[in-house]
């Protein structure tokens, strides 16, 4: 078994496509229209054929207060892994993402915190072992 | 003032009032990832809300909520009193 696809309750999925790929630099991978919504997914555009991220709507009645107690906690939904954190911090800062915790250095990691603009709390996240 | 000395007397509440002096306005989160990060303290997310509390209680904490968000941060004030209160006939001496 393998993770093929992952996903992220997102409250607008026209939304989520926009910030995840021309704030984030995700790449769309498929979009299939089922009914009210899409089958919508993106990939890392270094890896075309990595693990896609499903931009899946959040309208199950039990999704949003889940999402709401997340947000307020500060725990983000996904982590994703990032090459230079503080370049992309600086980048996403400059195209108005809010970073809710700078890059900040743990030791073994270096994590920033940004809101998806969607509902979600996302990571990004930096190993330093190399 | 007795709640501000006893939240002050627990080392796990001095590490997260280092990080909030370090750096203000945190999500739970984010203290709990400090505290064990960085300070290798092994706590569960509910015993640091706990310690949160108490060091609101004391209002040596003030959290403030922006949208669904609730951030964190140090208030010095009831330090202050302390030491006003045992300080400043020391201190009109100097």
């Amino acid at each position: 078994m393998r993770v093929h696809v992952t996903s992220v309750f997102v409250d607008d999925q026209a939304k989520a496509l926009q910030f995840y790929t021309c704030v984030l630099g995700f790449v769309k991978k498929r979009d299939i229209p089922l009914g009210t919504h899409r089958w919508l997914t993106v990939v890392a555009a270094s890896e075309p054929n990595g693990t896609e991220l499903l931009l899946e709507p959040d309208a199950h009645p039990a999704v949003k207060p889940f999402k709401a107690a997340l947000v307020e906690d500060g725990i983000p939904f996904a982590s994703f892994a990032e090459a230079d954190v503080v370049a992309e911090h600086e980048r996403l800062t400059r195209l108005g993402v809010r970073f809710i915790q700078p890059p900040t250095d743990l030791g073994a990691v270096i994590t920033a915190v940004l809101d998806d603009t969607c509902g979600n709390l996302i990571q990004i996240a930096q190993a330093r072992d190399a | 003032m007795d709640d501000v000395f006893r939240a002050i007397a627990d080392p796990t509440r001095w590490a997260i009032l280092d990080d909030l002096v370090a750096r203000d306005g945190q999500s739970l989160f984010e203290i709990c990832t400090r505290v064990t990060m960085k300070h290798g303290i092994d706590s569960s997310r509910q015993a640091i809300s706990q310690h949160l509390d108490i060091l609101e209680a004391a209002g040596l904490v003030v959290t403030r909520r922006e949208g669904r968000l609730k951030f964190h941060s140090f208030n010095g004030a009831p330090l202050a009193a302390i030491a006003r209160r045992w300080l400043k006939a020391k201190g009109s001496n100097r």
